[in-house]
């Protein structure tokens, strides 16, 4: 970016006008986690008794640690594993199948090639919220209700990572692979020294999409996790509320929320340049 | 296109789709499929056996007054979710992009809503707005309004959309940032020095050259409204009050799993899913166009 660009800005009263408009912004998008983080450090009979606090009370440890180690069904700590569980089964599993598919869709010729291809193509249209009913029975006649495989390959199969990789092997210069045969190597060596590392920088950006992608799952936990001890964390704090809303345990439920945020949120801002990288590349 | 070069062999290959082949046709394909074939049937009211209808499923949708009105309940509820992202993302990126430094730092602060969860954004504004404990509910009701989501209808379907628009406008913003930046700076600059003002700019030059961000953004965020907000309105609202916030995921969902009425349940799936099959065709249709320019 240049930084000859003086015409067209604001300076003096503009200037702070658009730095006011943005804060604004900014505010807007921080207040509701601010007020969530404030009740996660105050007491019950503080929330109960309007208006709650806007500034953080001294609850901090008490709320959290009471969340994390016995919650409201189901201790926070394994509803938080069994998210890091299914989001890490997400990601890798749909980062290897697509890459060994675009691998044999863009490097071989083999019969009924195209049709595979396209099959793969139309998963790109179908999200499981539509087709939640049907997904379900499957699951349940397979016995995986309840289990970290059920919460995982339904959210696989879809085809968005192989066309990802697919575009991206296209552009692979033809001159590595016939180096690479030329030097006797095999198919599967080209795939691992070569063909992987040059990828590497894809393959991150889509971890960084895929994990908050995972992570975030609502509908399809909610709908195979019946049993607290295998909820995921997202999912969960619905179900600590109870059926008369003013018996909820507001701090614990604000830390949880808390913590539902935190694992994605450092992924976004630590790996920044990959996240949006990952977005650009998985929307084209 | 094609690859010149290529390996011989085709047991190594198959290999390889294997694995992608036999999970999308388990979880995918066969799913799929039972929805097609459901939604032709009627379970008898003891649930043993189903009876064949044909299209009547559909054609009882078709003529159900709830479910027409949550096909109109979706196209408000995702057109207000579209505009509401979109325009406060516009606005705040436009903001940015005439900051000479700093719209790096604003970038970081705006972006990471987009790692909260619809379901948590969901908990969140619900917390804010609850009528025994909320914050802002009770402000209001100082100032005398006298706010109650769970018996209003529009002010749940307020909720909902403000909600499921919060986490959203970092995306937009995002994009709509990146769009302004590509820009070149001479076009404005000239435009600038032959006098034209801010609004006038923005209307000749910035909003059509901004255009294929606009539309590619208006396609993705009503997919977004469709299928991703369900944790939002699951958390808020349940689809109540009288069910003025069922959008149609919504309904899939009560009717299949809450009401158990299978039959109906699969038919939405297929009325849904030709939906998400049009949307589709008109994002690719219109990349390709951008990929020929």
């Amino acid at each position: 970016m240049s930084d000859h660009r003086g015409m067209v800005e604001k300076r003096g009263i503009g200037h702070w006008l658009t730095h006011f408009g943005l804060i604004i912004g900014v505010v807007f998008i921080f207040f509701p986690i601010w007020l969530a983080f404030v009740a996660s450090t105050v007491t019950q009979p503080e929330i109960v008794r309007p208006p709650m606090p806007l500034l953080p009370g001294d609850q901090f440890f008490e709320n959290y640690s009471k969340a994390l180690l016995s919650g409201v069904n189901a201790p926070v700590a394994t509803m938080m594993l069994n998210s890091l569980v299914m989001a890490l089964g997400i990601t890798i599993g749909k980062i290897v199948i697509s890459l060994t598919s675009a691998f044999a869709i863009v490097y071989f010729r083999f019969p009924g090639r195209t049709i595979f291809f396209w099959l793969i193509f139309l998963t790109l249209m179908l999200p499981v919220e539509v087709r939640i009913v049907p997904t379900y029975e499957v699951i349940a006649n397979f016995g995986m209700l309840n289990s970290y495989s059920g919460l995982i390959f339904p959210l696989i199969a879809s085809a968005t990572a192989t066309f990802l990789f697919r575009q991206f092997f296209l552009t692979v210069p033809d001159e590595l692979t016939e180096a690479a045969r030329v030097d006797g190597a095999s198919p599967m060596q080209f795939f691992w020294h070569i063909l992987l590392p040059m990828s590497r920088t894809n393959i991150a950006a889509l971890f960084v999409i895929l994990f908050i992608y995972g992570w975030n799952q609502y509908l399809w936990p909610l709908l195979i996790t019946t049993d607290p001890s295998m909820n995921t964390i997202v999912m969960g704090i619905r179900q600590m509320f109870p059926s008369g809303d003013d018996l909820a345990d507001w701090p614990v439920i604000m830390a949880t929320s808390i913590l539902a945020m935190v694992p994605p949120v450092i992924v976004v801002i630590s790996m920044q340049k990959l996240f949006i990288r990952g977005l650009v590349d998985s929307e084209k | 296109m094609e690859k010149r070069v290529i390996f011989k062999g085709w047991m190594l290959p198959a290999l390889l789709l294997l694995p992608q082949i036999v999970i999308t046709a388990i979880f995918f394909f066969y799913p799929a499929g039972q929805a097609i074939w459901q939604s032709m049937f009627v379970p008898d009211p003891f649930g043993l056996k189903t009876q064949f209808v044909g299209l009547g499923n559909f054609e009882y949708l078709l003529g159900d007054p709830y479910y027409r009105a949550s096909f109109v309940t979706t196209a408000i509820f995702s057109s207000l979710v579209t505009v509401v992202s979109m325009g406060v993302a516009l606005y705040l990126a436009i903001l940015a992009d005439r900051l000479i430094k700093g719209s790096g730092t604003y970038r970081t602060l705006l972006i990471w809503p987009y790692a909260v969860a619809p379901a948590v954004a969901g908990v969140l504004w619900m917390f804010m707005f609850n009528t025994r404990v909320g914050v802002v509910a009770w402000y209001l009701g100082v100032l005398g309004y006298d706010w109650n989501h769970v018996l209003n209808e529009a002010e749940a379907m307020g909720l909902v959309v403000v909600a499921s628009s919060w986490g959203r406008i970092s995306y937009n913003f995002l994009f709509f940032l990146a769009g302004l930046q590509a820009i070149p700076r001479s076009v404005i600059e000239a435009a600038a020095i032959d006098g034209a003002k801010f609004w006038t700019r923005f209307r000749t030059i910035v909003w059509p050259l901004l255009s294929p961000t606009t539309f590619f953004l208006l396609v993705v965020n009503v997919v977004y409204a469709f299928f991703e907000t369900f944790g939002v309105i699951h958390t808020i609202t349940a689809g109540g009050p009288q069910q003025a916030t069922t959008i149609l995921v919504y309904k899939v969902y009560s009717d299949g799993f809450v009401s158990q009425d299978l039959g109906s349940s699969a038919a939405q799936s297929v009325i849904l899913l030709v939906l998400v099959g049009l949307l589709t065709v008109i994002q690719f249709k219109f990349i390709e166009r951008r990929v020929h320019y």
